[in-house]
């Protein structure tokens, strides 16, 4: 039972977690129809790459592997401050959510 | 237990990030969003980043999902419909998505030398990151917080009511 509870894990299992979550956020950034949940999409690769860091951070026992990760936080803060507002006043002139009516850009 | 405590939150973790996916209601996805957030504090926990752990939880969780939840509301999104996207997404996209994670999954699991985490692994506190940080990236930290109160002022901006509006448009064209 000791041993059990003593049990060592592989950082290669976090950092395999980790691709598995980008390429999901990837998945849900490319199926997503609707502008707020492709911008969680956004979100979910950028936690992803955070987890990677860390591990990183842990395997050289670096400091400044989770500092970056604290400046990533940060930046994804403003980052959604900014990318709502520009949903909200996209909203208010288009009226709709839907990816595939805000095209106006597409070749 | 740190072997317990992975297993059992990477499968919330991954949970989650499916169930982001599947879900059709906006609402639902930022839940869902949610609970691979806490899992991945779980895990920074483990890891022995304790900071970030609160951070995690305090920033992620707290700050921006009520942001995300709160447009959610206010616009009221309703439930997306769904349709097969664009045909590139189609072509393009979901080959390069196997390929990215078949390239990452080769790379990771050749890596020689990696370690392991558990209960007797170091951990960082928040005096050793504290330390680092405003003693040697003292300037990186205070120029994001300029960072910071620009998004603030733009969000504003763009947030504003009558910019880009679609009322005062036409009042200016009719003007005109």
């Amino acid at each position: 039972m000791n041993s059990f509870l003593n049990q060592q894990v592989p950082l290669s299992w976090f950092l395999l977690l980790s691709a598995t979550l980008f390429v999901l956020g990837i998945v849900g950034f490319l199926i997503k129809r609707n502008l707020i949940t492709v911008f969680m999409s956004i979100e979910l690769m950028l936690n992803a790459v955070n987890l990677s860091f860390v591990t990183f951070a842990c395997q050289w026992h670096a400091v400044k592997g989770q500092i970056f990760v604290f400046f990533v936080m940060m930046v994804a803060a403003a980052e959604a401050a900014v990318g709502l507002a520009i949903i909200i006043a996209i909203f208010r002139v288009r009226a709709t959510l839907a990816v595939d009516r805000i095209d106006l850009m597409k070749l | 237990m740190h072997l317990i405590l992975f297993v059992i939150f990477a499968v919330f973790c991954l949970a989650g990030a499916v169930n982001l996916l599947l879900q059709t209601h906006p609402i639902n996805s930022a839940l869902s969003l949610i609970v691979v957030m806490i899992s991945l504090a779980v895990l920074y926990l483990l890891l022995g980043a304790e900071f970030l752990a609160a951070a995690q939880v305090i920033v992620y969780s707290g700050a921006i999902m009520v942001l995300f939840t709160f447009v959610v509301m206010l616009l009221n999104a309703g439930r997306e419909e769904r349709t097969l996207g664009s045909r590139a997404a189609r072509l393009i996209g979901f080959p390069a998505v196997v390929a990215i994670f078949a390239v990452l999954a080769t790379v990771i699991l050749h890596i020689e030398g990696l370690g392991s985490v558990g209960p007797g692994s170091p951990i960082t506190t928040t005096e050793d990151l504290s330390r680092v940080l405003f003693h040697e990236l003292l300037l990186p930290f205070e120029v994001t917080s300029v960072l910071i109160l620009i998004a603030i002022l733009g969000a504003v901006a763009l947030a504003q009511k009558g910019n880009g509006d679609h009322d005062t448009h036409k009042e200016r064209t009719e003007a005109k």
